[in-house]
């Protein structure tokens, strides 16, 4: 425990002692305030969060692998993994360090998101219970995205290639429903259950949607149901064993 | 402290390191060997517990490297060949994220810290960026995450590769000193580096331990032919070469072809020739009469010692004849 709380620390003064932490920041601030903005601006609209979090969940599926693919890769590419491997670490405890690293710096960024959420209470009258269970459920989406893109920075020495294949494993859950709308029976029921929860129809205007068969429409709605709180867990603690089993796998070439 | 039986490593179909054993003694520093690609750096990744072996057993103070592959890596400080350091750290942060790595607390950390920047002279810079030092006290800085955490047996990969000449020749001072009080298995591809700090040398080439032996031993043993340089005034450069080789005892003879005698050679008017002879018998004296019975004037001829390359040159290659 002590050696995943050693890592975790230095990941995240790494983070923050880079731009990396800061541009990133931004970028979500500004898009999200962007979708919050435009959810929350028509005559008569809803006081909820709902577009902020619908942008916020799409933007993840690249922020979450940028985040991240530095956290494995430049060990690899520096060596820096051949002095982790010889200390006296378990793999697991290096892959959780830095999963928290990235976590607790992704939860810091939402933490100053939080704004537009006292920007309600100042305006208008909007009901809590959405507004929690979308937190709860941000956080959740968090975790399992950024389980992705450690995966993926495990993978090779290259950033960019954690990036992009970070990205396209999350894009590849978030557009499974349009594969599974073209099927039917069993393979679409499926590949429904997989839908990771972000929706293209973000860009609509008028809808500001997340998936609706997504795992993350009933947290938007206020609901917080088990399947979605498994899925989301689950595909988290796959990954990371994944990516755990790709640094074991390295010892063994 | 570390023993080796029988191990092989091999990457997919390619054998790195085939059949080898050999043993460190509790303080010995050994030095290993061998041109790039022989196999040293598999193998001190094998005792350090980074790859396990293909077959064969390796153990360091008394554990296996797979079966008790966390026990081993806590007695052991590792610099591996190209010094993994995260350059956006400062040199103090950077140690003191390694020796936490390697399980010390705050407190120990706190207290051996100095002593340690202390004894590899980084003193002034301290709190500076790892990534703005030059290699050479980058490579102290390695030193130093190996030697931080008091392992009992050091590794050290190609400890001074690629640091310009006055810090090797301070680096190995600081390694000499540190084979003070640790066990130290240390790898080079420059001889006289190995054989200033190194007590015993295992010459490893293709994946095979070709020579085990004390540095001067090694030259002493494997001194196949004696070297001669020899100079002559008033002679041709074919008959002298062809009345040498006509000595039984002499193995070859040929022109000394190196720049510093050939320039000397031009301004003092005679011929360099450099004659390998077999040892133990009398060569040189035939050789003088020779040259005397030719009416060839002789201005020199001198007994070359081998050095540690020509030995290594020579081990390495009759391996390959042998194969």
């Amino acid at each position: 425990m002590r050696f995943i709380s050693v890592i975790a620390i230095k990941e995240i003064r790494t983070y923050f002692a880079s731009p990396m932490a800061y541009v990133v920041s931004a970028a979500f601030l500004a898009i999200t305030g962007f979708f919050f903005v435009a959810s929350v601006s028509d005559a008569f609209a809803e006081a909820s969060i709902r577009g902020y979090l619908a942008g916020a969940i799409f933007f993840m599926i690249f922020m979450s692998p940028a985040l991240t693919m530095r956290l494995l890769a430049e060990e690899q590419k520096l060596g820096t993994l051949e002095l982790l491997l010889t200390s006296p670490l378990r793999e697991f405890e290096i892959v959780f360090g830095k999963f928290i690293a990235a976590l607790v710096t992704t939860m810091v960024m939402v933490g100053l998101s939080l704004y537009f959420v006292l920007v309600l209470f100042v305006y208008g009258d909007p009901d809590i219970g959405p507004l929690l269970t979308g937190l709860v459920g941000l956080t959740l989406y968090a975790s399992a995205t950024l389980a992705v893109g450690l995966f993926a920075s495990a993978l090779s020495s290259n950033q960019i290639v954690g990036l992009v294949v970070g990205s396209g494993i999350l894009t590849t859950l978030t557009i499974i429903d349009f594969v599974s709308a073209r099927l039917s029976g069993t393979a679409a029921q499926v590949m429904d259950a997989f839908q990771l929860g972000a929706s293209f129809s973000v860009f609509d205007l008028d809808s500001f949607g997340v998936a609706e068969g997504g795992h993350f429409a009933d947290f938007a709605r206020g609901i917080i149901s088990v399947t979605d709180i498994a899925y989301y867990l689950s595909i988290t603690a796959v990954f990371l064993l994944l990516t755990v089993l790709v640094l074991e796998a390295r010892r063994w070439r | 402290m570390i023993k080796i039986e029988h191990m092989s490593k091999s990457y997919g179909p390619y054998p790195a390191v085939i059949d080898i054993s050999f043993e460190v003694l509790k303080g010995e520093i050994v030095g290993f060997l061998g041109p790039n690609g022989a196999g040293k750096t598999t193998t001190m990744r094998v005792v350090t517990g980074y790859t396990p072996p293909t077959q064969g057993d390796v153990t360091v103070g008394g554990y296996d490297v797979v079966s008790h592959s966390l026990d081993v890596r806590r007695h052991i400080g590792y610099l591996p060949e190209t010094v993994p350091l995260y350059l956006d750290m400062t040199v103090t942060d950077y140690l003191t994220y390694m020796g936490e790595i390697r399980g010390m607390n705050k407190s120990w950390v706190k207290e051996r810290l100095p002593k340690v920047i202390d004894m590899v002279k980084l003193g002034e810079y301290r709190n500076t960026l790892v990534g703005r030092l030059s290699k050479g006290y980058r490579q102290r800085v390695g030193i130093s995450q190996a030697i931080l955490h008091e392992p009992d047996v050091l590794v050290m990969d190609e400890p001074t590769i690629g640091i310009d000449p006055i810090q090797v020749v301070e680096t190995r001072e600081l390694i000499s000193n540190l084979g003070e009080e640790h066990t130290m298995l240390l790898s080079s591809h420059i001889l006289p580096e190995v054989s200033a700090i190194c007590k015993r040398v295992l010459v490893i080439n293709d994946g095979r331990i070709v020579a085990d032996d004390k540095p001067d031993d090694l030259s002493e043993k494997l001194q196949h032919a004696e070297r001669i340089e020899i100079s002559v005034r008033g002679a041709e450069a074919p008959a002298f070469i062809n009345a040498m080789r006509d000595i039984s005892d002499v193995v070859d003879a040929r022109s000394d072809q190196r720049a510093s005698v050939l320039q000397r050679s031009e301004r003092e008017d005679f011929l360099p020739f450099i004659v390998d002879a077999r040892p133990n018998v009398m060569a040189t004296e035939t050789i003088a009469k020779t040259i005397i019975n030719n009416g060839w004037g002789l201005a020199n001829l001198t007994p070359l010692p081998m050095t540690l390359e020509e030995i290594f040159l020579e081990l390495t290659t009759e391996e390959n004849l042998g194969e």
